[in-house]
């Protein structure tokens, strides 16, 4: 499927999932398959009148990061929440199991997954539940095979429930000020719990709690960018270099510095709370500064780390 | 089911197993032709959260560190992931994602892994445990799910009765033992009429799954009927890249 | 839910030689719009899918006016509508066009 020559959306989060693929890769490297000229459409939607997408809002394949050849998925965050349906996710699969079985054998040098996703497609359950199982048991066996796997979040659902969990099965993580990751959306929490619990509507909340500056200052990602695709270009190209491998060496790590975060933290019930605890300057004003000095802030102790 | 009742049935040779905070389970048991097989659970309905999952994922790198093969079985009766701002808050996406990937890592290193459930397990308490085993096994009065249908029904603002309908013809999206074993997701629903120790020395006396064939499985029984081919296709046309 | 094709004789094919291309998202007020370079030069043929239902009279005034103003000769268009304005549509079309005259 032809690409566009011409990337016309600089920003991530403005960006269509194949703006964010040719703007990503080195330019015309972008090679498409399974693509929406097959209209390869989910059968589930119609029966709740709603129409698709020729590639089930995902877009799989592969091209160029500099001097690298690597596999690329990107959802399309404004279909149905870029949420994983059959088809959709099934492409991801497809393609995570290329990546292993192409290991030490001309495959790529690594996975980028460009995340914008709500979870799983509720009117697909099942399908969507079972494939983000079976992706991250994939993207397992595509790092122990030695190949990165890397989450790029900036889009307009995030990366929600399972979204969320795949993320954190990824190698490193990059996020721009727009993302957010979590596992319960804001309503749901409030629908469940109440708004005291958490008032959805209440934006600044949400950001504080599941939004990018506060994932990255704890540890939560591993970069935080500006917002333009050029700066998740060259944060991948770094990260690339940087991956943990799967191993219980990695995971052993990982279990001490999330045990370290809940000791830590664990009583504190909003992020300037976790701030001033962690001795971050000006706990309350996180939100409100630029990116540029937002990204002069040392992180907490323990954020910059490899277990993952 | 109790937990006393499932843990004597799976486990009747005897077994070393106790409730720990947070709704969670662990200890050993005696699993005839296997020896001893290390136990963890998260039950009582308790939600997954951070607490749970760190404990949980704790004890399953313990079972790595111990060395050898013992197999690890994992009892469920949770409800969904904690659903509460400071889970989120302390980033629980990592903490599930680390429980998953801990079971990934001990199946890969040759501990089998188990997964029986008995009672409610949805969503993201669903996925980090029952989905991150090899196997999963079912017990009379299991609830598996990924969102309950009054929930669906808001979210995609269809009629529950006219959801309770569709779900009639479709295994696709519907809470239940039916839907999700003929989807692949559930390996083997276990009925009363034969001992589940029997069961479960069988389910370990078989070599160990050397892949992920839940796909596979979904398009046999028919509950996902396209996921299996577009997986293969897309894996092919990327292999002659 | 509604299905319907549109089909057309158009003065002028499109220009360059690219195969096909898509543009636009299914998203609320949007459409997604597929085009193939698979018909005779100067034929033309549109296939909507909308869940809006009792617009095709203005779904086929806004398609022919588009056979009119922008030489689709020789494409054939694949919609998945989700309930945009008729003038999202005829910029989506136009835009389909455009991306197919690239030089590839």
């Amino acid at each position: 499927m032809s690409n566009l020559t011409q990337v016309y959306e600089a920003q991530w989060y403005e960006a269509s999932a194949r703006e964010r693929i040719a703007g990503l890769l080195n330019a015309n490297s972008f090679i498409e398959f399974f693509g929406p000229e097959r209209r390869t459409m989910s059968p589930h939607l119609a029966q709740f009148d709603l129409t698709g997408a020729f590639d089930d809002g995902i877009v799989v394949g592969r091209g160029r990061l500099a001097g690298k050849e690597v596999f690329v998925a990107a959802q399309e965050g404004r279909f149905l929440g870029g949420a994983f349906g059959e088809v959709h996710g099934a492409k991801l699969l497809g393609l995570l199991r290329a990546a292993r079985d192409g290991a030490g054998r001309g495959g790529p040098s690594a996975v980028l997954l460009l995340l914008d996703t709500g979870g799983v497609r509720l009117q697909e359950a099942n399908a969507g539940e079972l494939a983000i199982s079976e992706i991250i048991h994939a993207i397992v066996q595509v790092r122990s095979a030695g190949i990165p796997v890397l989450a790029l979040v900036g889009g307009r659902s995030g990366a929600f429930g399972g979204g969320g969990i795949i993320t954190a099965c990824c190698s490193r993580i990059i996020v721009s000020q727009h993302g957010r990751v979590s596992v319960s959306g804001p309503e749901v929490i409030e629908t469940n719990k109440g708004v005291e619990e958490f008032d959805a509507k209440d934006r600044a909340l949400v950001w504080r709690v599941c939004g990018a500056r506060t994932r990255y200052l704890s540890g939560g990602t591993d970069r935080y960018v500006k917002g333009a695709i050029e700066d998740y270009r060259e944060a991948a190209i770094t990260l690339i270099e940087h991956a943990p491998p799967f191993a219980l060496a990695t995971l052993t790590a990982e279990q001490q510095r999330l045990t370290e975060r809940l000791r830590r933290f664990g009583d504190c019930r909003d992020a300037p709370e976790i701030w001033r605890k962690a001795g971050v300057p000006e706990p309350e004003r996180i939100a409100d500064l630029t990116d540029d000095v937002f990204l002069t802030i040392q992180r907490i102790k323990g954020a910059d780390h490899d277990a993952r | 089911m109790t937990l006393d009742e499932v843990l004597n049935s799976l486990f009747p040779s005897g077994h070393a197993v106790e409730r720990g905070p947070s709704g969670t389970l662990h200890g050993t048991a005696k699993v005839e032709n296997e020896g001893d097989v290390t136990v963890i659970g998260i039950v009582d309905g308790t939600p997954l959260g951070v607490d749970g999952a760190i404990l949980l994922a704790g004890h399953v790198l313990a079972a790595m560190e111990a060395g050898g093969r013992a197999p690890i079985v994992v009892l469920i009766d949770t409800s969904s992931q904690n659903m509460a701002r400071r889970d989120e808050l302390l980033g629980l996406n990592e903490y599930l994602a680390h429980l998953a990937k801990s079971l990934e890592l001990a199946a890969a290193n040759g501990h089998r892994t188990v997964s029986v459930l008995y009672g409610r397990a949805a969503a993201g308490a669903f996925i980090a445990t029952a989905l991150s085993s090899q196997t999963l096994v079912t017990l009379p009065g299991a609830e598996p799910s990924v969102m309950d249908l009054p929930s669906i029904s808001r979210v995609t603002k269809l009629p529950l009765e006219q959801l309770k309908e569709l779900a009639k013809s479709t295994p696709i999206f519907a809470p239940g033992v039916e839907p999700l074993f003929a989807t692949g997701a559930v390996t083997e629903t276990w009925a009363a009429d034969r001992p589940f120790a029997q069961r479960l020395t069988a389910l370990l006396g078989q070599a160990a799954p050397t892949s992920d064939l839940r796909d596979q499985i979904g398009l046999e029984r028919k509950g996902r009927l396209l996921a299996r081919g577009i997986a293969q296709q897309v894996a092919a046309e990327a292999g002659h890249a | 839910m509604e299905h319907f094709q549109v089909n057309g004789k158009v003065n002028r094919k499109a220009g360059g030689d690219r195969h096909q291309a898509i543009t636009g998202v299914n998203a609320s007020g949007n459409l997604e719009v597929l085009v193939e370079r698979v018909l005779p030069d100067h034929e033309c043929q549109v296939n909507v899918t909308t869940a809006v239902n009792g617009f095709r009279a203005i779904w086929e005034a806004v398609i022919e006016e588009f056979f009119k103003r922008g030489a689709p000769g020789g494409l054939r268009f694949w919609i998945n509508d989700g309930g945009a304005r008729p003038d999202t549509v005829s910029l989506r079309l136009m835009q389909s066009v455009r991306l197919m005259e690239i030089e590839s």
